[in-house]
């Protein structure tokens, strides 16, 4: 239980307290004692004065009865012990405590040391000295005696009675002693009242503090403790409900921001993991394909050889052939999509290519009731495509179509035509170069999936970087700099500090400097600097006008794809079909159509059905 | 050394033996088998086999380790790899390590054939210029070597790098050889890709045959020789120069050229 840091807090805040209210306590008991004795000490006086001056008279006339009476009369009240006088030799005259008459007091006893601690008797002492407390019995209460001296008076020497010399200073002394038991009984009352209110208030700051600190410490810790937790188990899709401003709440926000940076850097370790995986499965899987197909092609090519007269049979084994070139091929592409090799292009009509991928899977979609619609366009130009992996591309849609449709029947619909594009938001920067030549393109970080173009930022004594969108007309610009670009702020060349800024030009839209880029070989980019402002020119991609496009649709009524899914169906060995599929179509897909220089993309409605739709250039961008 | 047959062909996959054996059947060829590399170094060294079709993957060593074997014994049997296997870097090994060609597994029993008639070819044209007496042997020209500045691939295709950046690319006069007279070239486009190792040109001979060149570097296609596509035997009547096929825009020259042969090394 120590070991919790709220009650190591509430430990240090009752001690601190319980200090401070101890030294109060003490200081205060004390100052309360002393003004109470001070109060007892300041009324036995006067009653001593009292009494000397009320008997006073009797004394002048000697009427001792009437002295004792006096003095007995005193005695009887409660506080007073005893009252008694002394005479010069120490013997006791007269004594409310009658049994105690005539007998002799040391002069070294505890009522006399004060005047006759030296050898002759002082004459005159203060209040204080004449005071003194003690305890008649180490068990009894205490009792307080004040002494007050009788001097010798005119009136006392001529007296008739000439009881008294001339010469004499003190006749004798008054001794009052008075009990203290109620005072004490007072001091200790107020030292109980003390402690009582020390240990209420302790208890009321521990308290309080205590549940401040499970307010603001305890439980905020607990959380972060329990999330840590999650981490470590490997949840890091965790993540700490909001905490408010403090530090804790900061450490909870910067917590929170830790697990979401390392959930994506394991989710791109996981992917390359995956990239290394599926390279290591293709290597293997070629190998171990190869040595099959090397038999049935060998043997089926050679059966055509050896059937030329035969026309039936040519038919036939010419399929086989070819499919099994075109296994050959796939096995192949397999290969150069775990290593990202080129394809192989010749110019094809691509709605034979589309005949050619529905006649090999006619079988399976008419037993799935799919109704296939075909709406070619018949004028469309010969595109320069690697004919088996298009093939391959159309084989494996019109699978997944027909997979999504399933038993119940559906239509599978088809289009091609030919549209026109505008470069804007479609041509993409892939050389871009300073004045003296550096490269300013940045392999290592990418907008959209490819290489953005990075420009060194120097303002105010600080630098930093800008990425650019490599895609002409898409603005994803990153302006991660931390720090505000002043308006005399450089924009320089990351490799050697050349400016970048454009002499005599600002940009129309907002006045901001313009940036320059050289493309080799395509003339000069242009893009203003500020952050706020999307102007931008290519003219050489301008002035080339619209760019041609073979559009390839193909639309299913399935069961179309989730919100959930949509995002993660051209990942590596994303598959939804379970068992069935290995989860590598899309993504070997994607990675065709990517080298193709092309685009695919997806729109699926839950339900409704899926389209996909594909984007092949007529000419070749480099 | 005797000859037991015409062709050795080194294989773990019984099916891969048996095809080979069935195809090169339909030329007359005669052909032994060995399934690892341990038996086919031993019937190396008993037999003299013309040529040796060769996998690179075995379960006791590699196709690399023959080709070695080979060089140590000064054999010079004619070596077709082939491997299920099939990347660049195989494909350039094999050839920088003298053998003659390279075909990816699955093949065709017309890939095969070709590649197995040029080694017969090869061969002869070989055992012929060593008959010369020694002093003959640069009167009797049987083929053109590349010039010196030139590096090959294998004996197949040549590489020549000009002074703008751009590299020329061609046909060695050896290979043509081999394919005795040339009836047909299939090139591909300008601004095509092309891969070192990987086949750029396809050459149909007279016979029908079809005969695949392997690139010697790598880069993107920037000229074609149109020549060529009007007069086909241009390549034949002048191999290294006006005869040249491809200018490219090489992409990792300085790299791949490790793995070239200079044309003034005496090798093969």
């Amino acid at each position: 239980m120590f070991k919790k840091i709220g009650f190591r807090l509430i430990f240090a805040v009752a001690l601190t307290s319980l200090t401070i209210i101890g030294v109060f306590a003490y200081f205060n008991v004390k100052s309360h004692s002393r003004s109470l004795l001070i109060e007892v000490e300041r009324h036995a006086n006067q009653l001593g004065e009292t009494v000397i001056s009320s008997t006073r008279f009797d004394m002048m006339l000697n009427q001792r009865d009437r002295i004792q009476q006096v003095i007995n009369s005193i005695g009887t009240q409660p506080q007073i012990r005893d009252v008694r006088i002394l005479n010069k030799v120490g013997e006791i005259i007269y004594s409310s405590d009658t049994t105690n008459i005539n007998r002799m007091v040391d002069k070294k006893a505890e009522s006399c040391y004060a005047c006759h601690s030296a050898n002759e008797p002082l004459e005159k002492i203060s209040i204080t000295e004449r005071t003194r407390i003690f305890r008649l019995h180490p068990d009894s209460s205490r009792v307080m005696g004040i002494i007050t001296p009788i001097y010798n008076e005119k009136s006392c020497w001529q007296a008739e009675c000439h009881a008294h010399p001339k010469d004499q200073k003190v006749l004798g002394v008054l001794d009052v002693t008075i009990s203290l038991a109620e005072v004490d009984q007072m001091i200790q009352k107020s030292e109980l009242e003390i402690v009582v209110f020390a240990i209420v208030a302790i208890l009321g700051v521990g308290l309080l503090i205590g549940f401040f600190i499970r307010r603001w410490v305890s439980s905020p810790v607990n959380n972060l403790l329990s999330a840590t937790k999650q981490v470590s188990m490997g949840n890091l899709n965790y993540s700490i409900k909001d905490m408010g401003e403090d530090e804790i709440g900061m450490l909870a926000h910067s917590f929170n921001n830790m697990t979401k940076k390392l959930s994506e850097a394991r989710m791109q370790l996981f992917q390359s993991d995956k990239m290394a995986s599926l390279g290591r499965l293709a290597a293997g899987v070629a190998h171990e394909i190869n040595n099959p197909l090397t038999g049935v092609l060998t043997y089926s090519s050679f059966l055509l050889k050896r059937t030329q007269d035969n026309a039936e049979f040519q038919e036939d084994l010419k399929v086989i052939v070819r499919e099994t070139l075109r296994c050959r091929e796939i096995v192949k592409s397999l290969l150069d999509f775990a290593r990202q090799t080129v394809p192989k292009k010749n110019n094809a009509d691509i709605n034979e290519i589309i005949d050619r991928a529905v006649g090999v899977i006619e079988n399976q979609l008419s037993l799935n009731k799919v109704k296939m619609i075909k709406e070619l366009d018949n004028y469309l130009p010969k595109i320069t495509v690697d004919a088996n992996q298009i093939q391959q591309v159309f084989i494996n849609l019109f699978v997944n179509a027909s997979d999504a449709i399933g038993e119940t029947g559906g239509t599978l619909t088809v289009t091609t035509h030919q549209i026109s594009l505008s470069p804007y938001g479609v041509a993409q920067i892939k050389k871009a170069a300073c004045p003296k030549r550096h490269s300013l393109i940045d392999n290592d970080f990418k907008i959209g999936g490819l290489p953005s173009l990075k420009v060194k930022v120097l303002s105010d004594n600080q630098e930093g970087f800008i990425h650019l969108d490599p895609v002409y007309g898409k603005h994803r610009n990153h302006f991660d700099l931390g720090f505000p670009v002043t308006k005399d702020a450089k924009f320089v060349c990351p490799d050697c500090n050349i400016s970048l800024v454009q002499h005599d030009k600002i940009c129309p839209d907002c006045g901001s400097p313009v940036l320059a880029f050289e493309i080799s070989g395509q003339g000069i980019y242009e893009v203003c600097s500020s952050e706020k402002n999307n102007w931008e020119r290519w003219e050489f991609v301008d002035s080339a006008g619209l760019s041609e496009y073979l559009e390839i649709k193909i639309k299913d009524t399935g069961s179309g794809i989730s919100n959930d899914d949509i995002s993660k169906i051209f990942e590596p060995f994303f598959s939804t079909k379970g068992q069935k599929g290995t989860g590598l179509g899309l993504a070997v897909i994607w990675g065709i159509i990517d080298n193709h220089n092309g685009t695919i993309t997806v729109e699926s409605e839950v339900g409704k059905g899926t389209t996909f739709v594909i984007r092949l250039p007529l000419t070749q961008q480099r | 050394m005797s000859k037991a047959a015409d062709i050795l062909v080194i294989d773990d996959e019984q099916v891969v033996q048996d095809a080979v054996i069935k195809i090169c059947a339909l030329d007359n060829y005669t052909v032994d088998v060995a399934a690892n590399v341990k038996s086919a170094i031993e019937k190396i060294s008993k037999n003299n086999y013309p040529i040796i079709v060769c996998d690179i993957m075995m379960p006791d060593g590699d196709g690399f380790q023959i080709l070695d074997e080979l060089n140590n014994r000064n054999i010079d049997s004619s070596v077709i790899m082939m491997t299920g296997y099939s990347t660049v870097e195989n494909a350039v090994n094999s050839l920088y390590k003298g053998a003659i060609d390279f075909i990816p597994k699955p093949f065709t029993v017309d890939e095969l054939l070709s590649s197995v008639f040029r080694a017969n070819k090869y061969q002869k044209i070989k055992s012929r210029q060593k008959s010369f007496p020694v002093q003959n042997q640069n009167l009797e020209l049987l083929y053109v070597n590349c010039p010196v500045k030139y590096l090959r691939l294998g004996y197949a295709s040549w590489m020549f790098e000009e002074r703008d950046g751009s590299v020329l690319i061609g046909v060695c006069d050896l290979f043509l050889k081999t394919i005795e007279s040339v009836q047909e070239i299939e090139l591909l486009q300008p601004e095509e890709e092309i891969m070192q190792g990987i086949s750029c040109i396809s050459i149909k001979s007279v016979d029908e045959r079809i005969h695949k060149i392997l690139s010697p570097v790598s880069g993107r296609i920037v000229e074609v020789n149109e020549n060529i596509k009007l007069n086909s035997s241009l390549i034949e009547k002048d191999p290294y120069f006006e005869g040249w096929i491809y200018r490219i825009i090489p992409t990792d020259i300085d790299y791949e050229k490790k793995h070239l042969i200079m044309c003034s090394s005496e090798l093969l």
